[in-house]
């Protein structure tokens, strides 16, 4: 599902800030991307979501090399392809619960499927306040109401940053089990980057990222 | 649930700030609106009462006066000129047609017009009931006199001395009411037309008129002369002859209408420059508005594009909300416009003035929503291009 390739990322041309030489995730599997702050987490999973363009290397995500799209296709291919959850499970806040979704649908080009969204919102436990606007609803059901979102077009892949920081350990157990249980359920890959330790023991597969510049060299996955 | 409806919704979201450029767009399309629509209103006004009128013939004064008071029935007239002197113009082989009008009189406001069957005519006004004046003491009523004096056929009334309200009755020679006149939206609605004979005998019976004076039919008199030339080259020679050769003065319409409404030009002038400056303040706050909700919404557009938005689709988005805005505020200000008009209009009619239109709606009026998107979309140009150049994986990391 995903690939990479002698990855090299910098803001400038000659200083790295991410370097990573080889990592390979399978359609299904998930991983943790985890390392002190700073060390590039996030900039990884921009990477893969082809936010960013990576200085040298490749990208391979679901078979297609992210690097060889024009800005366009690879905008079109984040749209239809990977669902992305952020941090603050950020809503979009002048549309409702259910128009979070459709939007989504709209923006990756793809048809709008009403039942398909309000379905993806059922199987996530929101049932009654799809037209909720987001300050209106909980911050458990905004939670919920983003992961429905990421995972609407079916993505194949789904990244998440930091999901449960700031929460407390009931809420972050339960952001983990909605996100396991819906990308397991949807089949789709999952990573997701984060610090906390309380996911270390919900995923297997981890990926250490050293900080660069503190002398470490070149991240590599590594089986817990 | 596409882009335009999402640009809607941030519209909606911030009811307070749209409504204020909303108004403000409307206000500045409205205030040009209104002057483009009042000179368009007042020049075919004056075009469709100069009709037909190549020249006014009247006593020594000013041009222009002799022009309102003789064609649109808005000024006092210069003075009054001798009967054989227009007599004499009539028998002028360059003058195809000479229509006397005797002026003076009036009736609560409404102008007591002596003249000839002629002037009927040229207005292509037609009898709506009763019929035209045959004798002395007939008179016909334009439509808007009959509304709004109430009189109607057979009934009589006696002419007031002085053209506004207020004046002397000629209570012993009053007129009998025996035609109204269908309507035309020209000037000869808001006139009472009787025979030039009649304001001779009104004023025949003692009273020192200021209008057609009476005494022998050496000594008659009449106000001015519509004159229509017999030959386009008559405009060349005539008007210099007359007012060279005799004691009368020529005035004509299309020189002096011009001349009117360029002194007019220069007040529209100034409303369309005010016009101007709150379409450009309206640009100003629109842009201001743009440009704060790029920073507010800048991880919303972070998430629009994680989402699978193209940089041009967040550009475009913010496009789409100026341009609704532009819709709103120009289609307002259209409205607002012909409003203003209507009240102009209003206060017109009051003012037994210009009859113009304010709902006549016209296929150019369009072309004043250009300025309000030309406004939005210049507005728009700068926090567009900057939406589309933002650093979406640094706003991202930043809340992270």
């Amino acid at each position: 599902m995903i690939r990479i390739e002698h990855l090299r990322f910098g803001y400038r041309r000659d200083v790295d800030v991410l370097r990573l030489d080889e990592f390979a995730l399978e359609a299904r599997d998930r991983a943790l991307v985890i390392g002190p702050s700073g060390c590039g987490k996030t900039t990884l999973l921009h990477l893969v979501a082809g936010l960013l363009l990576p200085t040298r290397g490749k990208v391979i995500v679901d078979g297609q090399d992210l690097t060889q799209l024009s800005p366009r296709a690879r905008d079109r291919f984040r749209g239809q392809h990977v669902g992305v959850v952020l941090q603050q499970f950020h809503l979009l806040p002048t549309l409702t619960a259910l128009q979070n979704l459709l939007v989504a649908q709209s923006i990756a080009g793809l048809p709008v499927d009403r039942a398909a969204a309000l379905a993806m919102l059922n199987a996530l436990g929101v049932d009654e306040r799809v037209e909720a606007y987001p300050h209106q609803l909980s911050i458990g059901q905004q939670q919920r109401v983003a992961i429905a979102r990421a995972l609407v077009n079916r993505p194949r892949l789904v990244l998440a940053d930091e999901p449960t920081s700031n929460l407390d350990d009931e809420a972050a157990a339960a952001v983990a089990d909605l996100l396991l249980g819906a990308t397991e359920s949807h089949g789709a890959s999952l990573v997701i980057a984060t610090h906390d330790s309380r996911l270390k023991s919900r995923v297997a597969r981890q990926l250490v990222l050293p900080r660069i510049g503190s002398g470490a060299g070149i991240g590599r996955g590594v089986p817990a | 649930m596409n882009l335009l409806q999402l640009a809607w919704s941030y519209l909606r979201a911030r009811p307070l700030g749209t409504l204020l450029n909303v108004l403000l767009l409307a206000l500045g399309v409205g205030t040009i609106g209104f002057v483009v629509i009042v000179n368009e209103q007042i020049g075919a006004s004056l075009n469709r009462d100069a009709r037909g009128i190549d020249l006014v013939v009247g006593a020594k004064g000013s041009p222009i006066q002799l022009i309102l008071s003789g064609i649109f029935h808005l000024d006092a007239p210069t003075g009054n000129i001798p009967l054989a002197a227009a007599q004499a113009l009539a028998r002028d082989p360059q003058v195809r047609r000479v229509i006397p009008l005797s002026l003076g009189d009036s009736h609560r406001g409404f102008r007591i017009v002596g003249t000839s069957p002629d002037y009927v005519a040229l207005y292509g006004a037609t009898i709506g009931s009763g019929r035209l004046w045959k004798d002395e003491m007939e008179a016909v009523l334009g439509s808007t006199v009959a509304a709004r004096t109430g009189l109607a056929i057979g009934d009589r009334f006696a002419g007031a001395h002085g053209l506004g309200e207020g004046g002397g009755e000629h209570g012993d020679a009053a007129y009998t009411v025996v035609g109204v006149l269908q309507p035309t939206g020209t000037v000869i609605d808001r006139l009472v037309l009787v025979d030039t004979a009649s304001v001779w005998h009104v004023h025949d019976t003692g009273h020192a008129g200021s209008g057609g004076k009476g005494g022998d039919d050496g000594d008659r008199q009449v106000t001015l002369l519509l004159v229509q030339y017999a030959t386009p080259l008559a405009a060349a020679s005539l008007p210099r002859r007359i007012n060279a050769e005799t004691s009368l003065q020529a005035a004509s319409p299309a020189h002096e209408s011009a001349r009117l409404f360029r002194m007019l030009g220069v007040g529209a002038d100034v409303i369309r420059a005010f016009g101007g400056i709150v379409l450009a303040t309206a640009a100003l706050s629109l842009f201001i508005a743009l440009y704060h909700a790029l920073n507010e919404r800048a991880y919303d557009i972070a998430v629009l594009r994680t989402l699978g938005a193209h940089p041009t689709g967040i550009a475009l988005m913010l496009m789409l909300e100026a341009v609704l805005l532009a819709l709103a505020g120009g289609v307002l200000g259209l409205v607002l416009a012909h409003g203003l008009v209507a009240v102009l209009a209003w206060w017109m009619a009051e003012q037994e003035s210009l009859a113009i239109s304010a709902w006549a709606f016209s296929g150019g009026e369009l072309w004043l929503l250009v300025p309000a998107f030309v406004a939005a979309a210049l507005a728009a140009l700068l926090p567009s291009w900057r939406a589309a150049r933002a650093d979406i994986s640094a706003t991202l990391a930043r809340r992270a």
